[in-house]
């Protein structure tokens, strides 16, 4: 099977009445919906009442989504210090699981769901299998993590309220994965960008790629980018989407891109997006970019206001190609905690990730920062895998790579850059989130 | 028969006992190593030889993880007589080809220069048109391969 070229795509919708709502009617929905979340919370959450009554707020103060910035935020040292059930909006015992990440401190920040909550989520991400083409025939290969990351089991949630089959790999031992997707017919599957780049190197080298059965992939939890999709397409021959989710929230199905992949669909029935600037907390125009902050219309287990995800990006409203009229977030800049500021420049290793892509099939998207201090002078070396098909046996011809790859990322970034090649296959790949910084500065 | 011969190349990163790694690769695989050359710069080496069986060198490095290409050079069969290398790079120069670079190996009676040039045809043509002989593969792949029994 195959990936299905763009124009001989068939859009399909799971919920056309929400997904291709207009404005007015979208709008008088999350007005309702946030009028009912904010009285609900002033009244069963102590930590919101606590903010609102210092900010002045009262529940009768919020007549409308326009009222939204009225609202106090949240963030994620909040949701530590009220870990584990601090947040809770309903007594315990409805509570029917929690999810959680692993905080780089150690201690986990924990969402936690009412039935109704994972039946939205699962609804949710339902809704992405749809817009990337899958029913309830496909079979769906999930070699996201299953546990308290929300990978394994929003996507498992998903194949479960569209009817489709699960296949419940979780991650990790990347031949039995390719035996597995082989044996069992897998038509799409679920999983990081980065380990699905290894998964489809690996089923290259194999010479299984003709033997799959894939027609689709649904990849997330970690910023990638356009060219990192094509080629995971072209090698596999699959269309690949974009998912986007952070437990707070829900997990993935928070947004997703469709087929023109001009942007993830948020699904703003559920989860309000603001776009905000990082330094005051204004409201960006539309297209400017800034931090992504979420408030829950609906949710009862743990309800969150204004969310602040960290997570930079700009959004676009108007009706896209495929006929949704769910705004869209563009991929991401970064997040404020992978942005280093080297020698004063903010760089994401996403922006290192695109120029060296935009230099052609040359140099595969594998590389490695690492930030050191020289002198008191901050020094960038990019670690930059050769590709088997650029890699030649004259030095000559690797020095002018070399120097290409400086003089782009030079370009990108707007501070020089040391460039070490390094071998094939070096660079770790993660079967989680990739690593893609090491900062051996000590600030 | 072809004129040019394969040579395997292998990037390797300046690490402690990569180069090792590499050789053992090829000795568990049972690939004899007729020459070899180790360019060396600050950051990597590149390791480029003429060996008894190119394509399974080329399989056996991949197989141990190690990145291997092969490349077409010219075996130049140099007498072993003062002034015959240079006078064949006389004839190259005039013929206007331009040698990336060059290593030799001695083969008994005589030698072989092994030469890079991105018109490795072009080479054979002037070298043989001036009367010198360049290896086909199966002679370079089995030179100095002596036969243990005798």
């Amino acid at each position: 099977m195959a990936g299905v070229a763009l124009e001989n795509w068939k859009e399909q919708y799971r919920d056309p009445a929400i997904e291709c709502m207009s404005r007015d009617e979208m709008s008088a929905l999350q007005s309702e919906r946030l009028v009912k979340q904010v009285k609900n919370v002033y009244e069963h959450v102590p930590f919101y009442r606590k903010k609102m009554d210092e900010l002045g707020v009262q529940p009768g103060d919020i007549k409308g989504i326009e009222d939204i910035g009225k609202l106090p935020f949240t963030t994620k040292e909040d949701l530590r210090e009220q870990y584990p059930f601090g947040l809770l909006a309903v007594p315990q015992e409805k509570i029917a699981r929690v999810q959680g990440t692993s905080g780089t401190t150690g201690k986990l920040t924990l969402a936690s769901y009412t039935q109704k909550d994972v039946d939205v989520w699962g609804e949710c991400v339902a809704r992405g299998l749809v817009m990337a083409g899958l029913t309830s025939a496909d079979r769906i290969h999930v070699c996201y993590g299953y546990g308290l990351f929300t990978g394994g089991m929003g996507l498992d949630l998903g194949a479960k309220a569209l009817g489709a089959m699960a296949i419940p790999m979780s991650s990790g031992n990347t031949k039995r994965q390719l035996m597995c997707m082989e044996d069992f017919g897998a038509t799409a599957f679920g999983c990081t960008p980065s380990y699905a780049l290894y998964l489809a190197e690996a089923a290259q080298e194999a010479g299984i790629v003709d033997r799959l059965q894939l027609k689709a992939s649904i990849n997330g939890a970690e910023p990638w980018t356009n060219e990192m999709r094509k080629k995971i397409e072209s090698i596999l021959h699959i269309n690949s989407f974009d998912i986007y989710g952070l437990c707070e929230i829900t997990g993935p199905g928070v947004a997703m891109d469709c087929i023109h992949h001009k942007g993830l669909h948020v699904y703003e029935d559920y989860f309000y997006p603001e776009i905000l600037n990082p330094a005051d907390q204004t409201p960006c125009a539309e297209g400017e970019t800034g931090e992504l902050v979420f408030t829950t219309l609906a949710k009862e287990g743990m309800p969150l206001l204004r969310y602040r995800t960290k997570d930079l990006t700009s959004i676009r409203y108007g009706v896209c190609e495929c006929g949704r009229t769910l705004p869209r977030i563009q991929k991401f800049t970064g997040r404020t905690d992978d942005m280093k500021v080297i020698r004063g420049v903010n760089v994401f290793p996403t922006q290192v990730e695109t120029a060296l892509l935009s230099m052609g099939g040359g140099v595969a998207p594998h590389y490695m920062l690492v930030v050191d201090r020289e002198n008191n002078l901050d020094v960038l070396t990019v670690m930059v895998e050769v590709d088997e098909k650029y890699f030649s046996d004259e030095i000559r011809r690797l020095d002018e790579l070399k120097e290409k790859v400086g003089a782009v990322l030079k370009q990108a970034l707007g501070i020089s850059v040391k460039v070490k090649l390094v071998e094939p296959k070096t660079i770790q790949r993660s079967e989680g989130k990739a690593k893609r910084v090491i900062d051996n500065r000590n600030l | 028969m072809k004129n040019t011969i394969q040579q395997l190349s292998v990037f390797m990163e300046n690490r402690e006992g990569r180069l090792d790694e590499v050789l053992s690769a090829l000795a568990e695989g049972g690939i004899n190593i007729v020459a070899l050359s180790l360019a060396d710069t600050s950051e990597y080496g590149m390791l480029r030889m003429v060996v008894s069986d190119p394509q399974m060198g080329k399989a056996v490095l991949n197989d141990a993880g190690i990145t291997a290409m092969l490349t077409d050079v010219v075996a130049l069969r140099v007498p072993h007589a003062t002034g015959s290398l240079s006078r064949a790079m006389h004839h190259l120069v005039a013929g206007g080809v331009n040698i990336e670079y060059m290593y030799a190996f001695a083969n008994g009676s005589d030698a072989a220069a092994v030469l890079k040039s991105d018109e490795p045809e072009k080479v054979v043509e002037l070298l043989r048109g001036n009367g010198f002989e360049v290896y086909g593969a199966d002679e370079a792949y089995k030179a100095n391969k002596w036969d243990v029994s005798q």
